[in-house]
């Protein structure tokens, strides 16, 4: 029998599938129109603007101080992240020297922040893939960090504490305490989530070979962070372009090996998050045991006045590569700024990768580019 | 490489200027596409990431500059790049050679405006389709209505 389709009988029209901007695999509210021939998926476009609070036209009329509680709020899940991000770019603009306090603070505080948004990454990546037991146990988890940043500065989520010139509280004993606590605890349950996800026969079904990445597509996308350390490129600005003092710090950078699949699969992009929270704890042992005394607001400005001029740059965020732009005219208050936000770069390659694969791989590939829609947006 | 010598191993090509007080290299918009194969091309260049496309207003609305910051992975070296241009005239759009720029430049025309030549998709990205106006220029004014539904502007709206 003849089992070529006739196509002047059947309909193969394709269909056009609206997921989101209401879904929970979308991560936020975005909306992605996929064409389908059956179930496989032949086109998809990324709608993204329904979280767009105008941020940058908001910072053209807010002095530097001010910016700061903007950008806890576009990546919602790194907030010390983006705060550290502008920071350093506010005061490249300045040329201001911080104390050594300072930086061992804002690492201890970064490394931990990657730890916690890590941690929101691998559980919702299991919860993509069916699996829910390890979502609660990273969320538990992350909980102690919060609590940790809780105790901090008092704030669990937008916490407003890395400040242009410094921090706004200094760290006390009890916390190096707790966070020595925590990081004991925290490797005992690295094991425990590579037993539970990471070796896990269906997750590994699920995500090894789907949504090869390779790394010349994602570099020419500007894919940036775990996502692009994934597809085997070691670009981690901490190494190439050491900002901060983390020359000072001996880590490694992970990448993906293609170990359950090919390189850049949606494993190796999970992998790659797991490997690096073990880094940070290397990172924080040594940052604590050499943090030295000092007064955290000796820098600081009363009025940030920066000189005329434009500066661009760049931190490594758990997301990936943030790019702070900043144009100063002498004033209080920036000219312009722009952010380069890692994640607007990570989901435009989604329509290149996702094609060809089915509606529930696309949401695998999605989970595994890790996006938060608050900073896609801004 | 620093900017210096980025800029010698192009000089070549037409109009480009150092501007070694701000370590940029301004490119006439004509000349942009032959930078951009230079930068991707040349072995010693090799610009493989580009970072950022970031629309500035100079000021009046009228002349806008765009910046581009490029970076090279396996050289490790970074430059910017500046393009002047009048309101309503175009930029080649580099999205054929970067695919960063596509949603990039579409940003950049979606706030402030800017035309790019040659983009496969010109259209809104953050803002709905029928936003009318370009938040980001200077001379931006808030409407009163969108979709007759008042804007509030002061506190007397929700107050």
């Amino acid at each position: 029998m003849d089992t070529t389709l006739d196509k002047s009988i059947v309909n193969i029209d394709e269909m056009v599938l609206n997921m989101g901007p209401q879904h929970p695999s979308t991560h936020g509210v975005l909306r992605l129109k996929i064409h389908t021939d059956g179930e496989v998926v032949s086109k998809i476009e990324p709608i993204i603007g329904y979280l767009h609070r105008c941020f940058e036209k908001h910072c053209e009329n807010l002095s530097y101080e001010q910016i700061v509680p903007f950008t806890d709020r576009c990546d919602y899940l790194a907030s010390m992240h983006m705060d550290h991000a502008y920071s350093i770019a506010v005061e490249k603009l300045l040329d201001i020297e911080l104390p050594e306090r300072v930086e061992y603070i804002r690492v201890i505080i970064a490394e931990l922040q990657r730890i916690a948004s890590h941690l929101v990454a691998i559980g919702t990546f299991g919860l993509d893939v069916g699996a829910i037991t390890p979502f609660t146990w990273t969320i538990r988890d992350r909980e102690r960090v919060l609590d940790l940043f809780e105790a901090l500065c008092g704030a669990r989520l937008l916490y407003n504490y890395i400040w242009p010139g410094g921090v706004s509280h200094d760290l006390s004993p009890k916390f190096i305490q707790r966070t020595q606590e925590f990081l004991e605890y925290f490797e005992t349950q690295i094991f425990e989530y590579n037993e539970l996800l990471t070796g896990n026969k269906i997750f590994i079904e699920r995500t090894a070979d789907v949504g090869v990445m390779p790394a010349d597509v994602a570099v020419n996308f500007g894919v940036t962070g775990p996502s692009l350390r994934g597809s085997g490129v070691n670009y981690d600005l901490r190494k190439t372009q050491p900002y901060s003092i983390y020359d000072k710090f001996d880590f490694n950078v992970p990448v993906g090996e293609g170990t359950m699949g090919t390189v850049g699969d949606s494993w190796d992009r999970y992998w790659v998050r797991m490997v690096e929270m073990e880094e940070s704890i290397k990172i924080i042992r040594q940052a604590m045991a050499s943090l030295p005394d000092g007064d955290v607001h000796a820098a600081m400005q009363k009025k940030i006045r920066p000189a005329k001029g434009d500066v661009y740059s760049r931190y490594e965020s758990a997301r990936g590569d943030v790019g702070i732009y900043i144009q100063s005219n002498g004033k209080n208050v920036p000219l312009r700024l722009k952010m380069r936000s890692p994640a607007f770069c990570n989901l435009s390659v989604l329509g290149e990768i996702g094609e060809g694969w089915m509606i529930s791989d696309v949401i695998t590939i999605l989970g595994s580019l890790d996006i938060v829609l608050g900073e896609i947006d801004r | 490489m620093d900017v210096n010598k980025i800029f010698e191993s192009i000089s070549t090509i037409e109009g480009i200027v150092l501007n070694s007080e701000a370590n940029v290299i301004m490119v006439p918009s004509a000349s942009l596409l032959a930078v951009a194969d230079k930068f991707k091309n040349d072995i010693d260049l090799n610009f493989d990431f580009l970072m950022c496309v970031t629309a500035l207003d100079n000021g009046d609305s009228e002349n806008f500059t765009i910046a581009y910051n490029f970076h090279s992975n396996k050289h490790n070296h970074s430059v910017e790049l500046r393009v002047v241009v009048v309101d309503g005239e175009g930029v080649p759009s580099l999205a054929s050679i970067w695919k960063t720029a596509d949603w990039h430049e579409r940003e950049a025309y979606d706030l402030m405006g800017i035309k790019f030549i040659g983009h496969p998709e010109l259209k809104r990205i953050l803002l709905p389709e029928d936003w009318e106006g370009f938040p980001l220029r200077k001379n931006y004014k808030v409407a009163d209505y969108y979709h007759g539904v008042p804007i509030p502007k002061d506190k007397s709206y929700w107050e």
